[in-house]
């Protein structure tokens, strides 16, 4: 008898680890955003999206608050907010 | 054909037929005439395979679990503080149910540090998920490993096996050895087909991370097999003895003068050698007296076992091995065999003897006859120097 053994490419992704963030997320403000891609490129979940400027999001499904990319904005355009505050979901 | 080899040569020779495809190891005492024998018949040109030289066993192991992984049968083998660095990789590897198949040349355990033969390398990793066989004499080491890479590469096993042999005692023992023939034994273990490895054309990855809505699940199929391979084992063995024309019975246990017999002796390992002779002794007086030997304690034969002493007044288990403040490996499975069954032995003595190398001769099986009585003892330590346990320290 086997058990979950194998796993192939990109399966991780149905299982949604966001439930793990701590208490805060980044909330992407989508003013000052000049496309640099410095918060897709950190991100250490590789869960931050988008092409243009003041595009960008983070999937709340695995994002786990670490602001690292928030950190790293050179335009301060991610703002770290807590979990109860209302803020862009996409 | 029959040679008279040392074991350990013996396995090194019998490892060349079975043909792994990458070995590595790690020399430790009493392992390493195994190892070093198998270096040379690679380093001959004898053996097409990769003898991977590590720094620790902890490399061996991972070197063998990396290599089983990619779809190539592997070979290793340690002794006691080798197995014990090796640990956190043996669970993986049964974890990954990877076939490997490891030599344990059974060592005591520091410390203090002894070099010397008992079973508390191997017994202490009984968790592992490693199928453990243990032989008795230097034929069943040579022939326990072909039925090892058998079992572990059956597409309804899958797990990894540990051929224990007892360390000096049989390792470094000289006798006459049946060496099975290249045909045969490539009759017998056909070439390894995996079901899954890693290829870089078909990627996957193995013993990644499982959260709480998958790990139990990866735990249970391992017990469940664990189980199955109780069956397993006894249709291998017959296998084996159709194309070798030698008879292991069911794999799990071997009954010596148990029927009919009022006290049997419970062991397993070489020392079973010298309670048969006691057995035959006592026999011939008249004495109804039986050894019950385990062969696989990994998956425990519960069933067979209870079968087979079902009927007997007294048992007494010797263990070369302690559990420290328990009872001993094999006597705590003899209990739990046992338990709640209507019949069975009125007794049921837990001994231990043997530690560290300590000779068990034929007295000291007449020993634990003699103390085998209707009080039941828990791991009652025979051939103790009572003068070696006075000393004090401190104020």
């Amino acid at each position: 008898m086997f058990g979950p053994l194998v796993v192939r490419p990109k399966n991780s992704k149905g299982d949604k680890t966001g439930s793990w963030r701590t208490q805060v997320r980044p909330h992407y403000l989508h003013k000052n955003c000049i496309a640099c891609r410095m918060c897709l490129i950190v991100c250490p979940e590789g869960c931050v999206h988008g092409k243009e400027k003041n595009a960008f999001w983070a999937d709340y499904n695995f994002c786990k608050g670490c602001g690292v990319c928030a950190d790293i904005c050179p335009k301060k355009d991610i703002a770290m907010v807590s979990e109860e505050s209302k803020g862009e979901e996409k | 054909m029959k040679e008279f080899l040392e074991g350990s040569h013996a396995i090194a020779e019998v490892i060349k037929n079975v043909r792994p495809g990458v070995i590595s190891a790690y020399p430790i005492t009493p392992q390493t005439h195994i190892v070093e024998d198998l270096a040379q018949i690679v380093a001959n040109g004898e053996l097409e395979s990769q003898f991977v030289n590590v720094e620790s066993e902890h490399s061996a192991a991972s070197v063998v679990l990396g290599a089983s992984a990619t779809g190539v049968r592997v070979y290793t083998a340690t002794s006691s503080q080798g197995l014990f660095y090796m640990q956190e990789v043996v669970f993986n590897i049964a974890g990954m149910r990877l076939p490997v198949v490891m030599t344990c040349a059974n060592r005591a355990i520091s410390a203090p540090i002894n070099i010397w033969n008992d079973q508390q390398d191997s017994l202490s990793l009984r968790d592992a998920g490693w199928i453990q066989i243990y032989a008795e004499d230097n034929q069943e080491a040579v022939d326990f490993h072909l039925l090892a890479y058998r079992l572990a590469e059956d597409k309804r096993v899958m797990l990894p096996v540990m051929v224990c042999m007892d360390g000096f005692i049989l390792t470094h023992g000289m006798e006459t050895t049946d060496m099975p023939e290249q045909e045969k034994v490539d009759k017998f273990l056909p070439v390894y087909k995996p079901l899954y490895k890693l290829d870089p054309a078909d990627p996957m990855s193995m013993g990644l991370l499982a959260d709480p809505d998958y790990y139990m699940e990866a735990r249970f199929a391992i017990q469940e097999t664990m189980r199955e391979s109780l069956g397993i084992l006894t249709e291998i063995s017959k296998e084996f003895n159709n194309i070798f024309n030698r008879d292991y019975g069911d794999l799990l246990v071997e009954e010596y003068e148990v029927k009919g017999a009022d006290k049997v002796i419970v062991a397993m390992g070489s020392v079973c050698g010298t309670i048969k002779e006691v057995i035959d002794e006592q026999r011939a007086k008249g004495k109804k007296v039986g050894l019950l030997r385990i062969i696989t304690y990994r998956p425990f034969p519960y069933a067979r076992v209870y079968e087979a002493l079902k009927d007997v007044a007294k048992v007494a288990v010797l263990d070369k091995a302690v559990s420290l403040g328990a009872y001993a490996p094999i006597a705590v499975e003899m209990k739990a065999a046992f338990f709640g069954k209507k019949k069975g032995p009125k007794v049921i003595s837990s001994f231990v003897a043997g530690l560290g190398g300590r000779d068990i001769t034929l007295e000291t099986i007449h020993e634990v006859f003699r103390r085998l009585s209707t009080k039941e003892v828990n791991s009652d330590f025979i051939d103790l120097k009572p003068e070696l346990l006075k000393e004090e320290y401190g104020d």
